[in-house]
């Protein structure tokens, strides 16, 4: 009888006080206690970390990268989003 | 501020809450550690910051109003560009703040009912109309500027989510005064109707920013646990002086007048401007402002018309979720 998966879990670790979680890898485990003491031990060794989150890794809906193209090119044209698209002289100082 | 709330702390109901667990809060703030979801923080502090983010959030929606009105208006397609790009920036802001205050337990849903109900405030400054297109310019210039004054220190904020969502927020939003300022400039170096429009602009809109930054600290009441907890890190009066020192030279600048015939600079170089008339700001808050009613009846219509979206949304995610069900029994 074949072994049966173990299902694969994506790992965000908060690195310092006040920061967003972060991803930093996968792990397998068979469930989420067990996934998070997993990523305990793989990825804070070195005190990496002030939090955890583990999701299973079937949560995440990802965009196809394929798509990049259609996703994100549009925003590169748009200049104007950025503060040094506008004239301040300098004499105005820091805006 | 477009966080008027913070003028309106709940009172510190700490003692009725375990004691150990609130010391040990206030040395977590008190160490400059940022409180995070699920840590342990006081009923008032949750309620507190709930109702500064959501009325924060409602603040960037309700202000995408004034400015929408002339986006097809806009004197020229790359006006009308920028304009677009920072009422969409509005849009996002509005929508970080409300998921970093859904973190605390209350949903969107119900923050976005109170405010349409009218239970929920959002800033005073946008209950002023937008009748030029240099009102535009004061708008990017002033409001962005006095917004911008008030979060740079709100990155610093002691709720993790919040001061995350604001550091976004800020970055982003760099560019929305340099456009408005590059408008004012264009207009004051055009002919003199243009010139008098900018000025104009200016009078109507310079007391009401400065009525964003909320009642003096004198009459303030509730900003010590707002201080205690970091979530304010300055007074009202002192982001206010801050905002004048800073906007003064730039008035200049542009050649404008400030509207304020007793406006003097101290000895230390701050600009010392008049009273406030904190009558017309009450009045505003309690909703009788110029523009109240409108702003309400704008919002409310969109939701309303966007009633269908949130159904049509909801019946293909359910369409979809059948469909997957019954591609597995097969």
């Amino acid at each position: 009888m074949a072994t049966p998966n173990t299902p694969l879990w994506e790992v965000f670790i908060r690195s310092r006080n006040g920061l967003a979680h972060k991803h930093v890898g996968s792990l397998h485990a068979s469930d989420a206690t067990m996934a998070l003491q997993a990523a305990r031990d793989i990825y804070t060794r070195r005190g990496e970390g002030l939090s955890i989150w583990v999701v299973p890794s079937t949560a995440i809906t990802a965009s196809d990268p394929a798509d990049k193209g259609m996703m994100f090119e549009p925003a590169e044209s748009k200049i104007y989003r950025h503060p040094t698209f506008y004239e301040v002289p300098d004499e105005v100082g820091h805006m | 501020m477009y966080t008027q709330a913070l003028n309106t702390t709940e009172t510190d109901d700490r003692g009725l809450e375990d004691a150990a667990k609130a010391a040990h809060f206030q040395a977590r703030i008190d160490a400059e550690e940022r409180i995070e979801p699920n840590d342990w923080m006081p009923a008032a502090y949750r309620k507190t910051l709930t109702r500064q983010i959501s009325q924060h959030a409602h603040s960037e929606i309700v202000g995408m109003l004034p400015e929408g009105n002339w986006i097809t208006r806009a004197s020229s397609l790359r006006r009308k560009a920028a304009l677009l790009a920072k009422v969409q920036d509005e849009c996002g802001h509005g929508l970080y703040l409300y998921a970093a205050a859904e973190t605390l337990g209350t949903s969107r849903e119900e923050l976005v009912d109170a405010m349409l109900a009218g239970k929920a405030k959002y800033s005073s400054i946008f209950n002023y109309p937008t009748l030029t297109w240099a009102d535009i310019g004061t708008v990017g210039w002033l409001v962005d500027g006095a917004a911008i004054m008030n979060q740079i220190p709100l990155c610093r904020c002691s709720y993790g989510p919040y001061a995350r969502a604001m550091i976004r927020v800020c970055k982003e939003e760099s560019f929305h005064q340099r456009q408005g300022y590059e408008i004012m400039l264009t207009l004051c170096r055009g002919s003199d109707e243009q010139k008098a429009m900018a000025q104009d602009a200016l009078n109507r809109w310079w007391w009401p920013v400065l009525m964003m930054f909320g009642p003096p600290d004198a009459t303030s009441q509730h900003s010590d646990t707002s201080t205690k907890w970091k979530i304010k890190r300055f007074s009202n009066d002192e982001l206010r002086q801050k905002f004048v020192d800073a906007t003064v030279p730039q008035a200049q600048y542009l050649g404008l007048t400030i509207p304020d015939p007793g406006m003097i600079q101290d000895a230390d170089g701050h600009w010392r401007y008049s009273e406030i008339d904190w009558t017309e700001f009450k009045q505003v808050l309690a909703g009788n402002g110029p523009c109240n009613r409108d702003r309400m009846a704008a919002r409310r219509k969109a939701h309303d018309e966007g009633a269908w979206v949130r159904e049509a949304a909801e019946a293909y995610a359910a369409k979809r979720a059948q469909r997957r069900i019954a591609q597995a029994a097969d």
